[in-house]
C-alpha cells in the first residue's frame, strides 16, 4: 500500500548512489526529495519538515562511516526515524473492564460502523462475548447497517429504533451488556465534524456517562492535511486512547494518519485493510515503516493466513499430502480460504520485493474464477481422482465451465506440479506458506 | 439572471461560512508572512508553500502557483500586501480557469433527451448516497420527476439508506434488494425512468477503492449496461470526492475516469475544517468540472459549484 512513497524514496536515494560519504551538499537534495515525497504522501507539512530535519542531522553526524554507502545509511536512518514517527512499539487494546467498553468516534464516512463490526468479529474470534450498540441515530439506515453486519458475524446488536438520544442508548447498552454477561461492548456513534460543537458535546456526554476503557478515533487513511486538526479536536474533547486507520487497502500513501500519532501522541491500534469482516489488522509500526521503505511485510501475511486458515483443515491437508492424497476438493477448499484472506494483490504486496514488482500489474480478484469453474464442472469422482480425466471427460469439463480444453489441461498440469512441490515442502510449518504455489492466471 | 440568482442569500451565507475558514487561514497567514517586507524573498515563498500545502493544494500545484507568482513578480513588481494578494488570487483563478467548463447550469434546464441519467461513483464513505438524496431534493424542487436506482447492493443497509432518502423526497426508488446484480438494477432503473416519463434518473453505486480492478470493471459494466436502454446514457458520471481527502483524490479522479469517463465532480463535506484546496489541483490537472459542493448533512445542503462565486468567496 505504500508503494508510491517507497518508489519516491527509492528515487531520492538514487541521487546518493556512488557517493562516498554524506556531506551537507549531497544530502540536501535527497532530504528535499524525501520531504516532497512525504508531503505528497499527505504527511503533515510541519511534521515532514521536522522529520527531514532530524534525518539530515543524523545523516550528517554519521558521515565518517565508510563501511556502508550513503544510500544504505540513509535508508537505515529514515527507517529508524519512520518507525519512531509511527509510534514505537506495538500497543494492545485494553479489555480489562467488565464489560470493557469501546467507544468509536470520527468524521462522517471514515468507516466507524464497518470497523465496529470488524472489531466485534476480532474479539469474537478470541472467544470473547461481544455486544454491539447502535448509537448513530442520525444517518439514515445506520442502525440497520450495524444490525446487518451483526447478523453476518453472529454478534448481537443493541439498538432502540425509536430513541433519538444516543447518550441514553449508550447507557442502556451498558446495562444490556452487563445483563447479558458480555465481556466487550462496542458503541458505534454517528459521524461528526470536529467544529460541530453540539455534536462534539454529545459524544463528550456519551464518554462521561459510560466511561469507556477505550475510545478509538476512526480515521480514513486517505485524509489530507486536515487529519491533524481533526484528530486534535477530537482528542481535546475525548482524550481518545487510540486510532483505527481505515481503507488502507487503497493506494493512498497514508501519510496524514501517520502524523496523527505525532500530533496527539496516541497510538494507532488497528488498520482496516478491506471490506471483509476479517480485514482488520493490529497495527505494527515497525512493519509499517519497513513497508514504507519497500521491504515487504511477510509477518502480517503469515499472521493473516493463520487467522483465516482452519487449523484442523490444514492438518488434514497436511496428512493427505503426506499420503499423496491431495485432491481437487482440497484444492477448492484452499482457494476458498485464501479468498477469505482478502485482496490478492494486497496479499502479494506483503511479500518482500513483490510490492514494487506488481505495482502496475493487474491482479484480479477473479483470478480464481476460471479454476473454480473448472473444478465445479468435474464430477466428485474426478475431483478425488484426477487421473481418470481422459480426453472426453476433459472436453466435457471445458464445455461445462465455459473454458477450453487447453485451460483444463493447463490446470491439470499445474495441479500435478503443485502436488509434486507440496510433497517436497510438506514438512514446512504453517499451511499459509503453501499458498505461493497455487497457480493463478493473469 | 443566470448564475448569480441561483445562490439564495441563505445559501450564499453558508458557502461563505464554509469557505471563511479557507479564506482566513490563507490570507491571514499571507498578510503576516509579507508584513513589513518589500520583496518576495525565500522566507515568504516558504511560508506560501506551507499555506498552500496545508490546504491540500498539493506539492505540484503549489510549486506551479509559486513559479507563476515569481514570474509575475519579476515582471510586474509589486508594492504591498494587497497587490500580492491580488496576484495570487489571479494565479489561482487562472488554474481554475484552465478548466474549460462553462458555469454549469441549474437544476431546471437539463440537456439532451429524457431521462437525464446521472451515475454516481466514488470511494467508500465520501457521501454518495447522501449527495443523491440532496440532488433528488433539488431536482424535485425544480419541478422534475426523479427516479433513483439503488445500485449499492453490497454495503450493509445501503439500499435501505437510499430508500429513506427516496421517502423523504417522495421519489420512486428502483431496487432489487441487497446482494443483487448492480448492473441489472441500473438497467431497470433507467428503463423505469424512461417508461414512466421521468426527467432525471440517479443511479447509486457501491463505494469502491479505485485500485480494486475487479470492482472498477464492474463499474464499467454498470455504465455500459445503461447505454443499452438508451444511447448516450448515462449523461453524467458524477465522481464524489470528500473535501478532507488528501492527494489520493488525484488518483481517484484518474482511475474512476479511466473506468467510467467521469465528467463531473461533487466535493462533499466542505462544511468541515478541510480546506477544499484539492479542487484547484484537480481542476488544473484533469479538466473535469466541479459541479456540486456539499456543505452540510441537511437535505438542502447541496449547491451547484460556481467558479466565480467560489473564487470570490475565497478572495473577498
Amino acid at each position: 500500500m505504500f508503494e508510491s512513497l517507497s518508489s519516491k524514496l527509492d528515487k531520492a536515494f538514487k541521487n546518493l548512489k556512488g557517493q562516498g560519504k554524506i556531506t551537507e551538499i549531497n544530502v540536501a537534495e535527497t532530504v528535499k526529495e524525501i520531504r516532497k515525497a512525504l508531503i505528497d504522501a499527505d504527511v503533515n507539512y510541519k511534521i515532514a519538515k521536522q522529520f527531514t530535519d532530524t534525518v539530515k542531522e543524523k545523516a550528517l553526524g554519521q558521515n565518517v562511516l565508510t563501511s556502508v554507502s550513503p544510500g544504505q545509511l540513509l535508508v537505515k536512518i529514515v527507517n529508524d526515524e519512520l518507525t519512531e514517527l509511527l509510534g514505537g512499539k506495538t500497543e494492545n487494546i485494553n479489555t480489562s473492564g467488565n464489560p470493557s467498553i469501546i467507544l468509536m468516534a470520527g468524521l462522517q464516512g471514515s468507516g466507524k460502523t464497518t470497523h465496529s463490526a470488524k472489531l466485534a468479529n476480532y474479539f469474537k474470534k478470541q472467544g470473547k462475548s461481544v455486544l454491539l450498540a447502535a448509537a448513530d441515530v442520525y444517518r439514515p439506515a445506520a442502525i440497520e447497517q450495524l444490525k446487518v453486519l451483526g447478523e453476518q458475524i453472529e454478534v448481537p446488536v443493541y439498538f432502540e429504533m425509536e430513541n433519538k438520544n444516543p447518550v441514553e442508548i449508550a447507557q442502556n447498552a451498558v446495562k444490556a451488556a452487563k445483563d447479558g454477561n458480555h465481556k466487550i461492548l462496542i458503541i458505534d456513534t454517528a459521524g461528526r465534524l470536529s467544529i460541530d460543537e453540539e455534536m462534539m458535546a454529545e459524544i463528550g456526554n456519551i464518554k462521561a456517562t459510560v466511561q469507556p476503557q477505550e475510545i478509538l478515533f476512526v480515521v480514513d487513511s486517505m485524509t489530507g492535511q486536515d487529519a491533524v486538526n481533526t484528530a486534535k479536536a477530537f482528542n481535546d474533547v475525548l482524550d481518545f486512547t487510540g486510532v483505527i486507520l481505515t481503507k488502507l487497502d487503497g493506494d493512498t500513501r497514508g501519510g496524514a494518519a501517520l502524523s496523527i500519532k505525532t500530533v496527539v501522541q496516541k497510538p494507532i491500534k488497528f488498520v482496516g485493510m478491506g471490506e471483509k469482516m476479517e480485514a482488520l489488522d493490529v497495527f505494527h509500526p515497525d512493519r509499517m515503516a519497513q513497508r514504507i521503505l519497500g521491504m515487504g511485510d511477510i509477518v502480517t501475511l503469515v499472521e493473516r493466513a493463520q487467522s483465516v486458515f482452519d487449523e484442523e483443515e490444514a492438518a488434514k491437508i497436511q496428512k493427505k499430502l503426506l499420503k499423496d492424497q491431495f485432491t481437487f476438493e482440497d484444492f477448492y477448499s484452499q482457494i476458498q480460504q485464501i479468498k477469505k484472506m482478502g485482496n490478492l494483490k494486497d496479499l502479494m504486496a506483503m511479500i518482500p520485493g513483490v510490492g514494487k514488482a506488481i505495482k502496475d500489474i493487474d491482479i484480479s480478484d477473479d483470478a480464481f474464477k476460471g479454476i473454480e469453474a473448472i473444478i465445479n464442472s468435474m464430477t466428485p469422482a474426478e475431483r478425488r481422482t484426477p487421473d481418470i480425466l481422459n480426453g472426453s471427460r476433459r472436453k466435457r469439463v471445458a464445455d461445462g465451465s465455459g473454458t477450453d480444453i487447453q485451460q483444463v489441461n493447463q490446470l491439470l498440469k499445474q495441479f500435478e506440479e503443485m502436488r509434486k512441490m507440496m510433497r517436497t515442502m510438506n514438512k514446512m510449518q504453517g499451511a499459509g506458506l503453501s499458498m505461493k504455489n497455487l497457480p493463478f492466471r493473469r | 439572471m443566470g448564475i448569480f440568482n441561483f445562490f439564495s442569500k441563505e445559501k450564499k451565507e453558508k458557502l461563505d461560512q464554509g469557505l471563511e475558514k479557507t479564506k482566513t487561514s490563507l490570507f491571514d497567514k499571507i498578510s503576516k508572512a509579507i508584513a513589513g517586507k518589500s520583496s518576495v524573498d525565500d522566507d515568504f515563498l516558504d511560508q506560501l508553500e506551507e499555506i498552500l500545502v496545508s490546504s491540500d493544494v498539493g506539492i505540484h500545484t503549489t510549486l506551479k502557483i509559486i513559479d507563476r507568482l515569481q514570474a509575475r513578480v519579476a515582471k510586474d513588481k509589486y508594492v504591498g500586501t494587497s497587490e500580492l494578494n491580488a496576484m495570487l488570487k489571479q494565479e489561482i483563478a487562472l488554474l481554475l480557469d484552465e478548466n474549460k467548463n462553462e458555469n454549469l447550469s441549474s437544476f431546471e434546464n437539463l440537456p439532451g433527451q429524457k431521462p437525464y441519467v446521472i451515475m454516481v461513483v466514488g470511494v467508500n464513505g465520501v457521501g454518495k448516497t447522501t449527495t443523491i438524496g440532496k440532488l433528488a431534493n433539488q431536482f424535485k424542487k425544480a419541478g422534475k420527476k426523479v427516479v433513483l436506482g439503488a445500485g449499492d447492493t453490497f454495503r450493509a443497509a445501503a439500499v435501505e439508506q437510499l430508500k429513506i432518502w427516496g421517502t423523504r423526497n417522495g421519489v420512486h426508488v428502483v431496487s432489487h434488494g441487497m446482494n443483487t446484480d448492480p448492473a441489472s438494477v441500473a438497467f431497470d432503473a433507467v428503463q423505469y425512468a424512461k417508461d414512466n416519463d421521468a426527467d432525471v434518473c440517479i443511479i447509486d453505486t457501491a463505494g469502491r477503492l479505485h485500485n480494486k480492478i475487479g470492482l472498477m470493471d464492474e463499474l464499467s459494466k454498470i455504465k455500459r449496461v445503461m447505454s443499452k436502454v438508451q444511447e448516450g446514457t448515462p449523461h453524467e458520471v458524477l465522481l464524489v470526492l470528500d473535501a478532507s481527502t488528501g492527494q489520493n483524490a488525484f488518483e481517484q479522479a484518474k482511475q474512476f475516469t479511466a473506468a467510467t469517463e467521469v465528467n463531473a465532480l461533487a466535493l462533499t463535506k466542505l462544511d468541515g475544517t478541510a480546506k477544499g484546496g484539492v479542487v484547484i489541483g484537480i481542476a488544473d490537472q484533469f479538466k473535469i468540472p466541479v459541479k456540486y459542493i456539499g456543505v452540510g448533512e441537511g437535505i438542502d445542503d447541496l449547491q451547484v459549484f460556481n467558479k466565480v462565486e467560489f473564487v470570490d468567496s475565497l478572495f473577498n
